[in-house]
């Protein structure tokens, strides 16, 4: 009998696992049309196929050698088939590759509209085969950080990754960035920065929805068990928490921008949802509700102040605003751990966050720096302004448009 | 015979419509166009920043009419257009002499033809 329990609970905590992992694959969807929504129209197609390939590319690479890298058991799952402890290992490979997918989206809408196709590929595939899965053994792995020091000595805690994932992705962005430079026509002579409007706000706010969507498999799959009850009562109370992070970050970033521009900024009220759901991803499982909702309208303020600065002091172009929502919000969520969580010290957040900026940053640079000699980061002026669908794709995303 | 040239906001061109077959006006040529007057455009707000949209929709309407009816024609075009006892941005009508009119079909010419 209780052999039979035991069993059942192994089926329904693999179960559940398998169910959340599916839910943040859907993100991938949720980034494709969020992207597709804030660049212009004439990169639309080119945009879409850097996402479903970069998908596709990290679950393979994390499967080559990746998961590997952070957790063990042999290149190409060799030897990861076999029954885990509370859930199948399969379940955990899968829950984890989705993970992977979603750091390097957090990549493609910061680069978007100017970047080769396939220097952004190549560089998807160190990213999630070394770069991440590495960074990912010193924080869920457990491994020493270069036999150094251990994360886990200092404290360090990021349930969800808000730092191992969020700011992981927006730290390879950034450096992409700066080494790609900003698209034509953002700034003028005088380095003023000047707006390029999205295409199509309606598929970016179907992006942002359906990203919410998936937090709650991101977040609450993250608990890794569900078949007790006190593991569905923290499953339940990350689902609250999430929710209420996302609705806190809409409501801050919409009074704010109100407040700051004198109307209601639809694309960065959207950004405020992200940034709720990226802020409270580093500890869902220890505030209240009305908690998380704090935790989330902070980073719905932050992320607007950062959007802003970042594209007129800094000259960082980032069309989508993944740098802000991911990075600087991800570091406020790494920091807003030990508010609620009395056994998280601030310094092991600090290093922590620092141990992974500096090691994703820097690895990060340097790559775009060596694909940028080999094989060009940058399409030439005229594919940019006849936009990337054509040089990249070689076609458009909205053909009837055009008079034939 | 003149050519009553138009430019209005689009949002006005239904209530154009219906008020010129009201007086009996029989054929109406509609372009969409953008241009700018007066006006300069105006500022729109995209993630905290503005710009200036430059040129504004408008829409062109054309009508070949008598001499006769070119007074009514005007009076009837700016008050459907104007917004609120008068706005920038309502628009300018233009007039000009029109020498020949000619209908395909039957081959009549001047003010038959219209």
């Amino acid at each position: 009998m209780e052999n039979q329990i035991l069993e059942l609970q192994y089926a329904i905590d693999t179960f559940y696992f398998l169910v959340m992992g599916a839910l943040v694959m859907w993100m991938a969807a949720g980034f494709s049309m969020l992207e597709a929504g804030l660049v212009r129209s004439k990169n639309t197609a080119e945009i879409l196929t850097k996402n479903i390939g970069l998908f596709a590319i990290a679950c393979t690479m994390y499967m080559v050698y990746g998961y590997d890298l952070m957790y063990g058991g042999g290149a190409f799952l060799s030897g990861i088939s076999g029954q885990g402890e509370t859930y199948s290992n399969a379940s955990d490979f899968y829950f984890q590759v989705v993970f992977v997918a979603t750091a390097m989206s957090i990549v493609s809408g910061a680069v978007a509209e100017r970047m080769k196709l396939f220097t952004f590929f190549a560089f998807a595939i160190i990213f999630t085969t070394i770069i991440y899965p590495l960074e990912g053994s010193w924080t869920w792995g457990g491994k020493d950080v270069f036999g150094l020091y251990n994360l886990g000595d200092f404290g360090f805690y990021d349930f969800a990754g808000s730092g191992i994932v969020h700011m992981a992705g927006a730290a390879a962005a950034i450096a992409g960035v700066i080494v790609l430079g900003p698209r034509k026509g953002k700034y003028d002579k005088d380095g003023n920065s000047k707006p390029i409007l999205g295409a199509n706000l309606p598929l970016a706010t179907l992006g942002t929805f359906i990203l919410w969507l998936g937090w709650f498999g991101f977040n609450g799959g993250s608990v890794l068990a569900m078949a007790s009850k006190e593991s569905a009562d923290a499953v339940a109370m990350v689902f609250v928490n999430t929710n209420a992070a996302a609705a806190g970050g809409v409501i801050a970033a919409l009074i704010f921008a109100k407040l700051w521009f004198g109307k209601a900024d639809l694309t960065m009220t959207l950004n405020g949802a992200l940034a709720g759901l990226v802020a409270i991803t580093a500890g869902p499982d220890t505030p209240s509700a009305l908690v998380a909702s704090l935790i989330g309208a902070v980073g719905g303020v932050i992320v607007v102040i950062s959007i802003v600065m970042l594209d007129r002091k800094l000259k960082i172009d980032d069309p989508v605003g993944a740098i802000s929502v991911h990075g600087v919000v991800g570091l406020w969520g790494l920091l807003a751990v030990p508010l609620t969580n009395s056994e998280v010290p601030f310094s092991g957040q600090i290093i922590g966050a620092t141990t992974i900026f500096i090691w994703v940053f820097v690895t990060s640079f340097l790559l775009w720096l060596a694909l940028k000699a080999l094989i060009g980061i940058r399409v030439s002026k005229e594919e940019e302004e006849d936009g990337v669908d054509i040089s990249e794709c070689g076609l458009e995303a909205y053909p009837e448009f055009v008079v034939k | 015979m003149k050519m009553i040239t138009a430019y209005i906001q689009p949002k006005r061109l239904d209530s154009v419509r219906q008020v010129l077959s009201d007086i009996d006006i029989n054929g109406v040529s509609v372009t969409e166009v953008k241009g700018f007057g007066r006006q300069k455009g105006h500022t729109e707000l995209y993630r905290g920043a503005e710009y200036v949209v430059e040129f504004l929709p408008k829409v062109k309407l054309e009508i070949a009419i008598t001499d006769e009816q070119v007074e009514e024609v005007i009076e009837t075009i700016s008050t459907a257009c104007k917004i609120n006892g008068g706005k920038i941005g309502d628009g300018k009508i233009f007039v000009t002499n029109l020498e020949q009119v000619v209908r395909i079909r039957t081959n009549e010419s001047g003010p038959e033809a219209l």
